[in-house]
């Protein structure tokens, strides 16, 4: 006697039943995420259309300023300020004139960390895969730098980049490492890469670890020479490793805040999306909110693309190997 | 690997998108009644807040002790913040903002304290709340009146003082001018001859505003929002200043410097004259310093007498969300009196009554007092305005832009007055 819906209906309505207990696992989940998560983002986009409190000036006291429209975006993008005579460019000394300033110091503290971090991440990582004495002790004590909390490596940087600190006196220079705008923004980079690097080369570390060593001795007997066993195994094997290390990375970067805020604290050259808003959310929490909202749509946009371009890539390399093989 | 790792990456990076754009949440619930109507005879219990006290003598403890053993129905309980202004001002605005009631009586420094009054978070201390301000010092009154109203009891004030070397500079100069026309014995020394906090941080507001108001410029009219600073007093204010950073005077390195690294560098005998708190006085004396026994202070100099310090200090104030608003203003009276000022003076805190700048027991103990006084009385409050973040934002800016020359003094003057114009906005 065979099952009247068959075989097939049989396996949908088992497909449905196992999919219903999945959701019913998932709801819980979900329901958290919306309350920890969803509430303060959807709130925080609602205040960003609400204008800041204003003085009434019969009263002295703040009066709450209703809706915003979009001119707590326009503040940010274009700059506006609004002034007694009505609106005009955000003049040096407010937070509006930081903007761009401040997107494009973020974006160049990413672009140079990332990719300084990557290299000598990648570095490290093949000399620390290496077999040798003292290979535990190295792996531990390369660790160190990431292990110390962000605030007080910054204390540390900052002592030594002091315009009497060690950094002057072992170059016998005079440089002013937390004001002028170049030295003080190299100043940072230092920092970052030097607490970071650690964490890089460990994530590379786990990829390396995973290649196979038969692929070196058979591409050896084959008569590859090192660097060619390095651009055509050790680099696409690692790819996807080495992806993951730099998703991680970017992300972080994006929101530096305390190297910058605890090193050259107040610098307009080193000053960072994070850095604004926190100074924002001190004067007027509405077009705060909006400034993070950008920072949101913009940190997630590049990790969007980094996923869609690197993740596309990564996944086609490893095909391309499955067929090779 | 890279198919199991790209979604949860996305994840992690979607989840920290979030986390900072959730930095700017906070909540408004109104629920109708204006607060600062309510509870204005309760009494029982009450909370003060303070950020961390650092003083030897533990200053806010005894306060309380005291107090309490007077008052068991009316108790004291210490809510201690952390040492960092920034920390402070957050944990009470998140407070406020909230409209708990578990903050009665909160300590304010000085420039916040218009900010809260517009607010309507604290209590105008007048009718029955009123406090005698006769035996006050007058600049730190002003500092906590916004629009005509008393907000808060000054507590605690602070003044700058000038740290001078008396082995090489037996009197102190009273102006600018004087004190300029002798770095030349800096520079037999191979010393730096003047230096504040000229970082871009509160200080250099604090530095800026005090050579601008000590040769006749002002920032904000009385409303608190009309700015005034365009003026050429406070451009004759900041030429000297930048000028003398510009041609060494003051050495290069102090655009770096916070009160921590300027304080150090006269420890260790570089400078000639520095401008800073009280506080430095005992350390700069302590076994260790190179300068012990071989510095005085005076008042800051200023264009033809004296300066004008700006007010340092902090405001004691009544939450307009406190249950016991009686209890609590008794407890603020009780910080402006004789004896608790007594136990404040006591901590290296300058006082907030004239009378105890004359106390011989006092000036024994704190050789400075009497120079203090006088830098006191010629103070000038920061500019007392609603939108103090934005309008020291202003003046530290333009200020930091025309000592490192890119802007000339009076850009930067006319940018400051740019910036307070927009503070509101």
């Amino acid at each position: 006697m065979s099952d009247p819906s068959g075989p097939k209906q049989r396996g949908l309505a088992l497909e449905l039943q196992r999919s219903g207990k999945a959701w019913l696992f998932i709801t819980p989940v979900l329901v958290a995420l919306a309350v920890v998560i969803g509430y303060p983002v959807f709130q925080a986009i609602w205040m960003s259309f609400q204008q800041d409190a204003g003085i009434d000036p019969a009263t002295g006291m703040f009066v709450e300023g209703g809706s915003a429209g979009l001119s707590n975006y326009t503040h940010w993008l274009l700059q506006q300020c609004n002034s007694l005579g009505g609106t005009i460019s955000c003049p040096t000394g407010t937070l509006g004139s930081q903007f761009w300033s401040a997107v494009w110091v973020t974006l160049f503290f990413t672009v140079v960390t990332v990719s300084l971090e990557a290299l000598l991440g990648l570095g490290m990582a093949i000399v620390m895969g290496k077999t040798f004495r003292g290979r535990a002790l190295l792996r531990a004590a390369v660790l160190i730098p990431w292990a110390i909390p962000t605030a007080v490596t910054a204390r540390l940087w900052e002592f030594m980049f002091q315009a009497d600190g060690v950094v002057n006196r072992v170059l016998g220079t005079d440089i002013l490492w937390t004001s002028d705008v170049w030295a003080s923004r190299f100043a940072v980079i230092m920092a970052d890469v030097w607490k970071t690097t650690p964490f890089m080369a460990l994530l590379i570390l786990a990829g390396l670890q995973v290649i196979p060593n038969d692929v070196y001795e058979a591409a050896k007997v084959d008569g590859a020479s090192a660097w060619q066993r390095f651009v055509h195994i050790t680099l696409p094997l690692l790819k996807p490793a080495l992806l993951v290390a730099i998703l991680f990375r970017t992300m972080d970067a994006l929101r530096m805040y305390d190297l910058p805020a605890i090193m050259t604290l107040g610098n307009p050259a080193t000053n960072t999306l994070s850095i604004l808003v926190v100074d924002q959310v001190r004067q007027g929490p509405n077009s705060a909110a909006a400034l993070s909202t950008i920072t949101f749509l913009l940190v997630f946009g590049i990790a969007f693309v980094l996923v869609k371009v690197l993740g596309a890539n990564a996944v086609r390399t490893q095909e391309e190997q499955r067929k090779a093989a | 690997m890279a198919l199991k790792f790209v979604p949860r990456a996305t994840m992690v990076a979607a989840s920290i998108a979030l986390l900072t754009a959730s930095f700017a949440s906070g909540c408004s619930s109104d629920n109708g009644g204006n607060p600062l109507d309510e509870n204005l005879t309760g009494r029982g219990p009450i909370t003060y807040v303070e950020g961390k006290d650092t003083t030897e003598t533990g200053v806010v403890k005894q306060l309380i002790d005291r107090w309490n053993a007077a008052h068991p129905d009316e108790q004291v309980t210490f809510k201690e913040q952390s040492a960092d202004a920034n920390q402070q001002r957050d944990d009470l605005a998140e407070h406020f903002r909230a409209k708990q009631d578990g903050y009665d009586v909160v300590a304010l420094d000085v420039p916040w304290t218009a900010e809260f009054a517009a607010k309507g978070w604290i209590q105008p201390l007048k009718d029955s709340f009123a406090i005698d301000t006769a035996p006050l010092l007058a600049p730190t009154v002003a500092s906590a009146t916004y629009n005509g109203t008393l907000y808060a009891a000054p507590r605690n004030t602070n003044g700058g003082l000038l740290y001078y070397r008396t082995d090489l500079v037996p009197n102190p100069p009273r102006t600018w001018t004087e004190m300029l026309g002798q770095c030349q014995i800096a520079r037999d020394n191979n010393i730096g001859c003047y230096a504040g906090q000229l970082a871009p941080y509160e200080g250099l507001t604090v530095n800026t505003s005090e050579v601008i108001n000590a040769f006749g410029g002002s920032f904000v009219g009385a409303d608190g929002k009309t700015p005034t600073v365009n003026s050429p007093e406070s451009k004759a204010g900041l030429k000297v200043l930048v000028d003398a950073y510009q041609n060494g005077d003051i050495p290069k390195e102090a655009i770096t410097f916070k009160e921590g690294e300027s304080a150090s560098a006269f420890e260790s005998g570089n400078l000639l004259f520095l401008r800073n708190w009280p506080y430095l006085y005992g350390q700069a004396n302590a076994d260790g310093s190179a300068v012990k026994d071989k510095f005085g202070v005076a008042p800051l100099p200023g264009n033809t007498g004296v300066g004008a310090s700006t007010l340092g200090g902090y405001n004691a104030a009544i939450s307009a969300f406190s249950k016991n608003k009686a209890t609590a203003a008794d407890f603020v009276r009780y910080l402006i009196s004789e004896e608790a000022q007594q136990i404040i003076a006591a901590g290296a805190l300058p006082s907030v009554r004239a009378s105890l700048y004359d106390d011989p027991a006092l000036i024994a103990k704190m050789p400075y007092l009497p120079a203090l006084k006088e830098s006191i009385a010629s103070a000038v409050p920061r500019p007392v305005t609603p939108f103090y973040p934005a309008v020291s934002k202003a003046i530290q800016d333009n200020a930091y832009a025309a000592l490192n020359g890119t802007k000339s003094v009076d850009d930067a003057v006319a940018g400051m007055q740019k910036g307070i114009e927009t503070a509101g906005s």
